[in-house]
């Protein structure tokens, strides 16, 4: 008789437990789910003439994902504008990574090797960043290296250069801004695996003759690699995505994918193009975040 | 030579890099609060010290109706999400691990997996519908939005406190005869309060820095500060976005330091 109580009593701390999250639950799925289902559909309807859409299946989304439709004999070419958006946000995005792991590395390696005090006070340091609006460190990126920025005015008064150095709006100053902007991302993570790394490690190890460079990369990188999977993913998902940092140091000619799903949205008037453009940048985001879940469970099953 | 734990960890060229990052991380921001006290209008040419933007931008009948409309949507969505992701976190945690639970976990984080300009255009449309089937254009889009993707933030530091929290003062109360509601209110929920705020807070600093998802969900006429400034930008700079940017900040700075204070572990 006890078992049924017991029973009857877990059966009812189950069912609370659905009772009190159903309110978080129910925003989640109107408000941030639920609407992910929805632009799928879109993905596959035929477009209105002032913006939303018709409801007309239609594959012409998906293929003018890839192709363009020529105006003249009907024929489909690989569409060499959406290809080097595709191209341009790829690259940015893993540049970004791996630039923000080089410089990230050391500062969480600095980081975790102060004293507990000086280690608090630092990684506060680089919370502020990361809680602070990216609108305005962008801002800020772009009030330094615009033409007439801080950078170029300072350079010309020191007569270092005779005419301003262009860096704005290019490919380099997003990577450039995309690379302060995410730095924290990476660091953080980091730093948390940098702080259970036992550094009598490298006692032994410099004890058994290995190099600085060995040790390096024979026991600090194998053991710290969860932290820098987690630092790369949280990198690149929103790299890989960002709207408002090329908005601002890109210009409007060198767009990455968000901007490029927003223009469909605005000017464009194609919805299900933009939507379809959606879906596939989800399924990127979804297979990256695949490969760090199977990277992580082989690293802790080795561990 | 005294301690040689410290030129064990020492790797060359790391501490350099370091001090760099640091520099690097502020000096930008550092440049865009100075320039907000500038006396022209140059973002690069210093021009004296004047404190005239702050007044500017505050007079500014626009700067101010935004202003006024991100702190409404700031206020409520904080509110909204911390009720629920303190609901939800009483009933995740401190219990056996159930399939459900991880569907649980995997909705609340949904928010942080999903690009934003995904998420932004997906409410695009299914808000776009609801506008044109109800008629209602008011803020309450922006602010269900809002509550939704700041769920996740205002979770973690509850969901923190709650597992580091002793579960027998709940059963000892109950022993005592306490209605599960005099438990919740008298025992549960003064624990669980720093996690509460230290959630609000993040929560309402998450909801300020939208961009993305605002953009896309608001009416016309309804620019919050944050894309009051994107337009601004664009057209043209002038130090009275440096002093709002300047204002901002103090204002996260704040926020953050009540948080860390709020969390940090007593030693």
């Amino acid at each position: 008789m006890a078992s049924l109580a017991e029973q009857r009593a877990e059966r009812r701390t189950i069912r609370n437990g659905w009772l009190l999250s159903l309110p978080a639950l129910i925003i989640l799925i109107v408000a941030a789910a639920g609407p992910l289902l929805i632009i799928v559909i879109y993905s596959f309807l035929t477009p209105g003439s002032y913006g939303n859409v018709v409801w007309e299946f239609s594959w012409d989304a998906w293929v003018g994902v890839l192709y363009s439709r020529d105006i003249f004999d009907g024929t489909y070419k690989l569409a060499d504008a959406h290809l080097s958006i595709f191209w341009r946000s790829v690259k940015l995005a893993l540049l970004t990574t791996m630039f923000c792991f080089v410089v990230g590395f050391p500062t969480a390696w600095f980081i975790a090797t102060r004293t507990p005090r000086a280690r608090t006070a630092l990684l506060f340091l680089i919370t502020i960043p990361f809680w602070t609006n990216l609108l305005i460190r962008t801002f800020a990126i772009n009030q330094i290296i615009r033409n007439e920025g801080v950078l170029n005015t300072a350079l010309l008064y020191l007569g270092v250069i005779d005419e301003p150095l262009v860096i704005i709006y290019s490919d380099f100053a997003v990577f450039l801004g995309m690379t302060y902007v995410y730095l924290p991302l990476m660091v953080l993570p980091l730093f948390a695996a940098i702080d259970r790394f036992d550094m009598r490690l490298l006692e032994a190890s410099y004890d058994l003759y290995a190099t600085r460079w060995q040790v390096l990369r024979r026991i600090i990188v194998p053991i710290v690699k969860p932290g820098i999977i987690a630092g790369s993913i949280l990198v690149f998902i929103p790299a890989l995505g960002a709207y408002v940092t090329p908005r601002i140091l890109g210009g409007g000619r060198n767009m990455m994918i968000g901007n490029f799903i927003e223009l469909q949205f605005g000017q464009g008037r194609n919805w299900p193009l933009g939507a379809a453009l959606s879906v596939t940048l989800l399924v990127i985001v979804g297979a990256a975040l695949m490969l760090y879940v199977r990277a992580s469970m082989r690293t802790t099953n080795n561990g | 030579m005294a301690d040689t734990r410290f030129s064990v960890s020492r790797l060359p060229g790391f501490s350099t890099i370091a001090v760099g990052v640091f520099i690097i991380l502020y000096l930008p921001i550092l440049m865009l609060v100075i320039y907000s006290f500038n006396g022209g209008n140059s973002i690069a040419v210093w021009e004296g010290f004047s404190l005239q933007w702050y007044p500017k931008a505050w007079n500014n009948e626009q700067v101010r109706d935004v202003t006024m409309r991100s702190l409404t949507i700031a206020s409520a969505a904080a509110l909204i999400s911390t009720t629920v992701a303190l609901m939800a976190a009483l009933g995740t945690t401190r219990r056996k691990q159930t399939k459900g639970q991880t569907f649980v976990y995997l909705m609340i984080n949904q928010p942080l997996m999903v690009p934003e300009i995904v998420t932004a255009v997906a409410l695009l449309i299914v808000f776009a519908a609801i506008k044109v089937a109800t008629g209602y254009q008011g803020l309450g889009y922006l602010i269900l939005a809002h509550s939704a993707f700041c769920i996740p933030f205002a979770y973690l530091p509850i969901r923190a406190r709650l597992e580091g929290m002793d579960l027998t003062l709940e059963t000892a109360a109950g022993d005592l005869y306490a209605t599960p509601w005099q438990t919740f209110r008298h025992v549960t929920l003064p624990i669980v309060m720093p996690g509460a705020i230290a959630g609000l807070m993040l929560a309402f600093v998450t909801s300020l820095d939208d961009v993305i998802i605002t953009l896309f969900v608001k009416s016309a006429g309804q620019d919050t500060l944050p894309t009051y400034m994107l337009a601004q930008i664009r057209r043209s700079v002038s130090a009275e976005v440096n002093a709002i940017s300047t204002l901002l900040l103090v204002l996260t700075v704040i926020l953050l330091t009540g948080f860390f204070l709020l969390t940090r572990k007593r030693t």
